[in-house]
């Protein structure tokens, strides 16, 4: 496979040229997640003639994640992310190097990790991984792609791109877990991650490449339901651009690791007798309707209460949409730390397309 | 003057735009900078006033609390998204 022709298509464009595509194949990209942004984003530039690619994830796929994650099949459920991708990939092209780490960002491995790359992309799906991703490559003055979802909107933008804007110098301050909803809770239409990751794709390339003009001091705002897209310009903020070290601690480090049970799991967990179902939704949502079994415990007496629910057994909180209940498990958290406790992602109104 | 709302704040709003009077009528103070406007929807929308960051952009520039306001701008609430 002669390099010329396997690139002649981007490489005969004016603006690219061969200059360019060695630039491509000289850089190192760390995506980090491998869901619906990640994966688009993956694709495209090993497609493209990235030189090293580096993969992080420690999910599994899941049945859920295939109408919006489509490089993986049915036959991958199940199976290690970061494995189904690196197979394929090598597939699609086998002169990519690539770097696994079957991980997820942590604060003790990210400066480690970060500094073996030239760019990095956020695909995560957490802020707590935003914002480590922020902080690690400003301390490194790596640039960092961002891209992130909210229904059938998404943001764009790159950070830190020559001393440009931070992720911070837009958000300050991480929002705590209860003011935003995620995905899960949340939802999101199958194509949109398609849609950001590509967009992605593209500021990488033109990161690495100085072709166009990089999203840097702007916020790209996509709003699929209109097809509108919006810029917003903002400066930078001299105490942002001064970290200097991680902060000690960035709350939870991602969704990954919040106890998390999909509805359908659930239902087919065959344990009911030696399991405590509470549902924290208000009484009169809980007389409306109810899973069999289920013990009502407002969110808002739920702290009160906590003396008499039985930590021995496994505890599983239900809300309508999986927002109080993710709540409900950061406080149950904080009193029995060392209890199993999970929370049922989208709430009644998942359950419900499923019992009926 | 005319808010586009962006992420969380469309739900919390329940929807994509608001309006908001500029003059005063009712002898109501009227919102005259971002920080006015930032205090004025926190009244009538408690949850976008928990938010800990939210940017606004006036005129499609990042707005800092001073910044002055008149009905002509056209201003967006843009709070940080999670999804992936």
């Amino acid at each position: 496979m002669s390099y010329s022709g396997r690139y002649i298509r981007q490489t005969k464009l004016l603006s690219f040229g061969i200059d360019n595509q060695s630039k491509l194949s000289a850089n190192k990209i760390l995506i980090v997640g491998l869901g619906g942004l990640g994966l688009p984003i993956a694709q495209y530039l090993n497609a493209m003639g990235i030189g090293t690619l580096g993969l992080m994830d420690q999910d599994v796929v899941e049945l859920h994640n295939l109408q919006r994650q489509i490089l993986y099949s049915e036959d991958d459920i199940g199976k290690s992310k970061l494995k189904v991708v690196k197979e394929k990939l090598q597939g699609q092209n086998s002169n990519t190097v690539f770097k696994c780490y079957d991980t997820f960002l942590t604060k003790a491995n990210a400066l480690a990790i970060i500094k073996e790359f030239d760019v990095v992309v956020d695909a995560t799906d957490n802020f707590a991984a935003r914002y480590l991703i922020n902080d690690a490559c400003v301390i490194l003055e790596k640039p960092f792609v961002y891209g992130a979802l909210h229904g059938f909107e998404g943001q764009v933008s790159v950070f830190n791109y020559k001393k440009g804007p931070t992720y911070r110098c837009l958000f300050p301050e991480m929002p705590s877990i209860d003011e935003i909803p995620n995905c899960d809770d949340n939802g999101v239409l199958g194509v949109l991650p398609g849609i950001i990751g590509t967009l992605q794709a593209l500021e990488v390339v033109k990161v690495i490449t100085g072709v166009g003009e990089v999203l840097s001091g702007k916020l790209l705002l996509y709003d699929g339901l209109t097809q509108a897209t919006q810029k917003m310009n903002f400066p930078a903020n001299a105490i942002n651009q001064n970290i200097k070290m991680l902060q000690d601690d960035y709350g939870f480090t991602g969704c990954e690791i919040i106890p998390t049970i999909h509805p359908e799991d659930f239902l087919a967990l065959t344990n009911r007798e030696t399991i405590i179902l509470i549902d924290v939704r208000n009484p009169e949502e809980f007389d409306a309707n109810h899973l069999d079994g289920a013990v009502n415990i407002p969110l808002s007496e739920l702290t009160n209460a906590i003396d008499k629910i039985d930590f021995d057994k496994d505890v599983y909180l239900l809300c309508q949409s999986g927002k109080r209940s993710r709540i409900a498990l950061n406080q149950l958290l904080a009193e029995r730390p060392k209890s199993s406790i999970y929370h049922i992602s989208g709430g009644m109104n998942e359950m419900a397309s499923l019992c009926l | 003057m005319t808010i586009l709302l962006f992420g969380v704040t469309k739900d919390i709003v329940g929807s994509p735009s608001l309006s908001i009077p500029t003059a005063s009528i009712t002898g109501r103070s009227v919102p005259k900078t971002v920080k006015d406007l930032r205090i004025f929807l926190g009244k009538a929308y408690p949850e976008l006033s928990k938010l800990s960051s939210l940017a606004v952009a006036v005129n499609n520039s990042y707005a800092q609390d001073d910044q002055k306001i008149n009905s002509y701008d056209e201003i967006a609430l843009i709070p940080p998204v999670s999804g992936g």
